[in-house]
């Protein structure tokens, strides 16, 4: 079974979010990148999918060379090659259109992306890619397991949860409870310094969004302390008028 | 230019989240004095169709083929791109619901739209530009888009646009299309419903615990405060890292980003991932210890001092409100 999983370069879940040149760009300057957490859970599930040679695994990163050392990670962590297309990921579409078309000519079984990136929230890349593929996609995946050429994969629902089976080849977005995330032995990080990085350049994207600028949340006011629980109900009731 | 909402609906109803979304659309189609066509697919009576017209839906395509009453993502997309040719619609709307959330990208590869998941306010289209304002950073802050395509589709956030009565005359049209085989490749196998009593995504109050409570032998206490708020229940990460709670209850960048009017957190410190997860919450009360807890400089309101003596007097407080 062929895996590919597709990884995208976030900055690190305690960054403090700041932007720069009059808000129109997130402001890079400390920030550490990690893989986003949730393609991290889908590499960790795609390893045990692979293990003890039942297949292999491909890791994909739209972006540019300074996403190398995210890309490192992925095959220290257990993937066995990886690719890079090397452009600005500028959003989901632009994404997408660039993994399609590289499985359009060299076919997977089972496409991972994460359940969204936690930068721009989008949970975009996998339903696009399974409709630029003409194969079926689920978005939020809190289980999956392979049987053959057959998925069997939980999604979750408002107020519970549908099992699923899908005939490969499938997109999935994983989300929590899929895996648990891998940490790189020292082997893994020894290896991951030979194993095949290959870039490829990508094809043009008729573009059709574009962030114009982003704000940061209203600071939200002093907190009011209350005495005690009844008076905290009282101010919930009458002054917030919440219940 | 006219406008299309995709009205899901859960075992045959419209949750609010739908009716938020549907005033949403028609509000925006009022910007530019157009109509709105609902698209609802699946089981759902006429009384509750006629609720789309009484929040502003003009027309209701209702798709009743038995091959469509589960959610497929694939057909549904595809089913949603025949009813937006049939009106013309060059916005469609959704709900950003789980299920909402694999259908909009899907329907937007299909039109080669422009998509927003995730809005939290009307489009902006001064000068003929058509931008919306989404949630980004996981609710750390939000990011201005610009939609540039002929069709654009917006996923509306649950819990941020009031639902507005706007009533039209009813109007129902039975729409059915053939859809190609190769779109029902997904097979429902089983729905497990949760024993949850309310749904965390679109919650208007929720309860959320975090490692103050000591183990998960104590939840006994926020769940009795849930009960009597009708509240849905939330944890923070290393609790759901502990197991203490299942996964799908963990608040917090990498878990649900949530948007409620109440959100009430005991023994929460309030580590910055999880303050991106609460950034929408119009309301937040902590109950906490340590005075010094990073969750009161985002709270609204707050007690310091001990969960477990606090929230069942909260309980009793607010049973006594309910009488009264």
């Amino acid at each position: 079974m062929k895996i590919l999983v597709c990884i995208s370069n976030v900055p690190d879940t305690t960054t403090k979010i700041t932007f720069t040149a009059n808000n129109t760009q997130f402001n890079t300057n400390g920030v550490q990148f990690i893989i986003n957490p949730y393609d991290e859970i889908a590499l960790a599930r795609a390893m045990e999918l692979t293990e003890g040679g039942k297949g292999t695994v491909t890791v994909i990163n739209v972006g540019t060379v300074a996403t190398e050392p995210t890309i490192r990670k992925a095959l220290a962590i257990g993937a066995d090659d990886a690719i890079r297309i090397n452009a600005e990921p500028h959003d989901a579409w632009f994404v997408a259109n660039q993994i399609a078309q590289y499985i359009k000519t060299n076919p997977f079984d089972l496409v991972f992306t994460g359940r969204e990136s936690i930068d721009y929230n989008g949970s975009k890349v996998a339903g696009m890619l399974g409709e630029l593929l003409h194969i079926p996609s689920v978005s939020i995946v809190k289980k999956i397991d392979i049987n053959g050429q057959e998925a069997t994969v939980e999604r979750e629902i408002e107020g519970g949860k549908e099992i699923l089976t899908i005939p490969l080849p499938i997109v999935a977005g994983a989300a929590e409870g899929v895996a648990e995330p891998k940490i790189p032995n020292m082997r893994g990080i020894m290896s991951a310094r030979t194993k095949p990085l290959a870039v490829v350049e990508p094809v043009e994207v008729k573009l059709i969004e574009e962030v114009i600028s982003y704000e940061l949340p209203e600071p939200r006011g002093q907190v009011k302390l209350a005495a005690n629980a009844e008076q905290l109900a009282e101010l919930l009731h009458a002054e917030a008028r919440v219940i | 230019m006219s406008v299309l909402i995709y009205t899901e609906n859960t075992d045959g109803k419209f949750k609010k989240s739908i009716f938020e979304a549907v005033s949403y659309a028609r509000a925006i189609a009022d910007a530019n004095s157009t109509d709105l066509t609902a698209v609802s697919i699946g089981n759902v009576n006429a009384d509750e169709l006629a609720l789309l017209a009484a929040y502003g839906a003009d027309k209701i395509l209702n798709v009743t083929s038995s091959n469509l009453k589960n959610f497929v993502n694939q057909a549904y997309a595809s089913v949603i791109a025949e009813a937006a040719k049939k009106t013309g619609a060059n916005v469609i709307v959704l709900a950003n619901t789980l299920s909402g959330r694999g259908l909009a990208p899907r329907l937007g590869a299909k039109l080669e739209a422009g998509v927003v998941e995730g809005a939290v306010a009307l489009p902006d289209q001064t000068d003929g530009k058509f931008i919306v304002k989404k949630t980004a950073f996981s609710g750390k802050a939000f990011a201005l888009v610009e939609l540039t395509s002929a069709i654009k589709i917006i996923a509306l956030t649950p819990n941020s646009f009031p639902v507005t009565e706007n009533s039209k005359p009813v109007q129902v049209e039975e729409f059915n299309v053939d859809t190609d085989p190769a779109n029902f490749k997904t097979m429902l196998k089983e729905i497990v419903r949760s024993t949850d009593k309310v749904s965390l995504p679109d919650a208007e109050i929720i309860v959320s615990g975090g490692r103050g409570l000591k183990g998960p032998e104590n939840w006994k206490i926020l769940e009795d405060l849930a009960d009597v708020l009708g509240a849905a229940l939330a944890c923070s990460k290393p609790v759901s890292d502990a197991g203490w709670r299942p996964h799908n209850e963990h608040v917090g960048q990498t878990g649900v980003v949530v948007s409620p009017n109440l959100y009430i957190a005991v023994g929460i410190s309030g580590a910055i991932q999880h303050l991106a997860g609460i950034s929408a919450a119009k309301v937040i009360v902590a109950i906490n210890n340590d005075a010094d807890a990073p969750i009161f400089k985002v709270a609204d309101y707050g007690i310091v001092g001990d969960a477990f003596e606090i929230v069942p007097q909260l309980t009793a407080a607010i049973k006594q409100k309910n009488k009264a």
